[in-house]
């Protein structure tokens, strides 16, 4: 196992490298790192800071500084607040994987209630709904439904019945007070929703498909020739075996879950990874964009990293190494 | 032993399967109505292009303007069914740029092997590991926002899923053995390749083409949103949608309804057709 995770981060490590290289060249061809200080009173202060951060070099070498500085724990300054990036990446990241977390959990649960129920109970009414909702939920431009969704059930609620705060919140985490878990749960609810009902659609769709393989399958006769309960078949033995193959495709849909990210977190105020992204493109903050996406590209591999691991936990048939 | 079908057969099977599939026959239908009213807009639309009524300002869906009116008081319908124009023109141009460039790379990945899969997977590698809307939103950020530039640049994203597709697709045709009965009879690579490959590919082709005209429409009104799509005067479903998302909670709040509708219509119907396309070429393909 230890090898295992040790092999795959080795062979990772190349792919952000080139990644993060690809998008330094980008973003130096694109951005003018030194535009704050292009229109100031000192010429001198230009051609300081330009050979401070080595702008006459030759690209690959200004990235392989700039990457000795990073693996070391210098990430620099941000041109946009002046403060230090792990400052402003670090309590990002932290909101953000709230957000991923809670969001995973939320569409993995729903998903396989959802297409567990759609493959026992298979051209049922139940299960041609389902069915609709998710070909609705793929076809959804997601920033619009987080829209339709603070209107359905923040705006129009609030009006209805009068109430001086919405049900359900829309703007950040928190309430400025700090508030307790509900609190966090009225906040909570609305982006969640927005970033997972893609991901719930497509999920669902999958599960009832592997669910209905395993249902027609020769051990699930088996076991309901022994007369083993109903109940039992679905969970431990169709359900069962439907989760490995359901947790390396939410592995595959990360790096779209951290693309949501970017659109919910602007819908709903959030100060995550996603808007610290829109932030610093927008002011051309080239000393952020890079480390960010060396971290995002490392949170994907994790991730698929940990669906390896509890891959391998469910199907023991799967040996790591 | 096996008749030699001819292709023609192929394609009626294909068509017949096509249109027992009801809802991929409503798909096609609405995504035509859907292209001849925005591409007809000039005779089909009820207003003219572009008249402000600035006396009228923005109302509410009526009978006179069925989909209401703008803040400028332009017939919102007739808005619509031109900014569908460019909507639409980037979806199918994107999808049908993405799926040229993606077979050509997947076919020779999977057919040839070796360091050229290597080289092309590992690119597309890059692609699970930065999320699409990022490298989409900086590369738009320095190389403008025009239709032009737009529609290269989503292409240059999504040739990766095409690519993989149809790369999996090869290996597992190459392994066939009507490929190595081809190839002892002594059958040219290039003929293996344009007569029992290519044809093969077909539905996926099909497919993912679809797919991909669809989430270009979404993903161009999501860069709309995040001020990286289509730029006004110009006007797109997404930058519509995106102009009107600051009227949640007002009474103007239909002017975000209707692009939104109009983008997810387009996209469902593009959806349910291909569907129809995969069970019309594979018939005992994974059809969940």
């Amino acid at each position: 196992m230890f090898a295992y995770v040790a092999r795959r981060l080795l062979y990772s490590v190349p792919v952000i490298l080139v990644a993060s290289f690809l998008l330094f060249w980008a973003v130096r061809v694109t951005f003018d790192p030194l535009s704050k200080l292009r229109g100031g009173r000192d010429p001198g202060a230009l051609a300081r800071a330009a050979e401070r951060l080595g702008l006459g070099q030759p690209i690959p070498y200004q990235y392989w500084r700039w990457l000795t500085q990073f693996v070391t724990g210098d990430w620099g300054v941000s041109s946009r607040t002046a403060g230090s990036v792990q400052g402003l990446i670090l309590p990002a990241l932290g909101t953000t994987l709230q957000l991923i977390v809670w969001g995973v959990l939320a569409a993995a649960v729903i998903a396989l209630a959802v297409g567990a129920y759609s493959a026992v109970r298979q051209y049922s009414a139940g299960d041609l709904v389902f069915t609709g909702l998710s070909y609705l939920g793929v076809a959804m431009p997601p920033f619009w439904l987080g829209l339709i969704l603070i209107q359905i059930l923040a705006a129009w609620p609030q009006e209805l019945l009068g109430l001086t705060d919405p049900p359900l919140y829309f703007v950040g985490l928190h309430s400025p007070d700090g508030g307790g878990p509900l609190d966090y749960a009225r906040h909570l609810v609305l982006p969640v929703l927005t970033l997972t009902v893609g991901l719930v659609a497509s999920w669902s769709r999958f599960t009832r498909a592997t669910m209905l393989d395993a249902l027609t399958s020769e051990y699930v006769r088996t076991a309901r020739a022994k007369g083993v309960p109903k109940g039992r078949i679905v969970v431990r033995h169709a359900l069962r075996t439907s989760l490995g193959p359901f947790v390396s495709v939410t592995a595959v849909d990360a790096g779209l879950l951290f693309g949501g990210l970017v659109v919910t977190e602007q819908i709903f105020a959030i100060q995550g990874m996603g808007r610290l992204f829109l932030d610093s493109l927008l002011t051309g903050d080239v000393f952020v964009l890079v480390p960010w996406t060396l971290v995002i590209g490392l949170v994907v591999i994790v991730f698929n990293l940990l669906a390896d691991i509890v891959y391998a936990v469910l199907d023991p048939r799967v040996r790591l190494g | 032993m096996t008749t030699v079908t001819p292709e023609r057969t192929q394609w009626q099977r294909a068509r017949r399967r096509f249109l027992h599939h009801r809802l991929a026959v409503a798909g096609i239908t609405v995504l035509t109505v859907l292209l001849i009213c925005c591409f007809g807009a000039d005779v089909v639309a009820p207003y003219e292009r572009g008249v402000q009524n600035l006396m009228l300002g923005p109302t509410p869906p009526s009978a006179a303007h069925w989909f209401g009116t703008d803040e400028l008081g332009r017939d919102y319908l007739t808005e619509l069914l031109f900014a569908g124009r460019i909507s639409l023109a980037i979806g199918l141009s994107v999808a049908v740029l993405a799926t040229a460039v993606g077979t050509a790379l997947g076919a020779a990945a999977g057919f040839f092997g070796g360091w050229v899969d290597e080289i092309i997977m590992r690119v597309t590698d890059l692609f699970i590991v930065l999320p699409a809307i990022v490298v989409l939103a900086v590369a738009l950020q320095g190389a403008g926002r025009s239709p032009a530039v737009i529609v290269p640049v989503l292409a240059a994203i999504g040739w990766t899923t095409v690519a993989r597709v149809v790369r999996s697709q090869v290996l597992s045709l190459r392994e066939k053995e009507y490929i190595a009965a081809a190839t002892v009879l002594g059958v040219t690579r290039r003929r293996i390749i344009v007569r029992h490959i290519l044809p093969n590919l077909t539905g996926v082709i099909a497919v993912s083409t679809s797919l991909g005209a669809a989430s270009a429409v979404i993903v161009e009104s999501t860069l709309s949103f995040l001020g990286y799509g289509v730029q006004p005067p110009e006007s797109s479903w997404g930058n519509m949608l995106s102009q009107a998302s600051g009227l949640i909670g007002t009474e103007k709040v239909y002017l975000l309804y209707f692009p939104g509708l109009f983008i997810l219509l387009t996209a469902l119907a593009i959806n349910f057709l291909g569907d129809g396309l995969r069970d019309a070429f594979d018939p005992n393909g994974a059809r969940s």
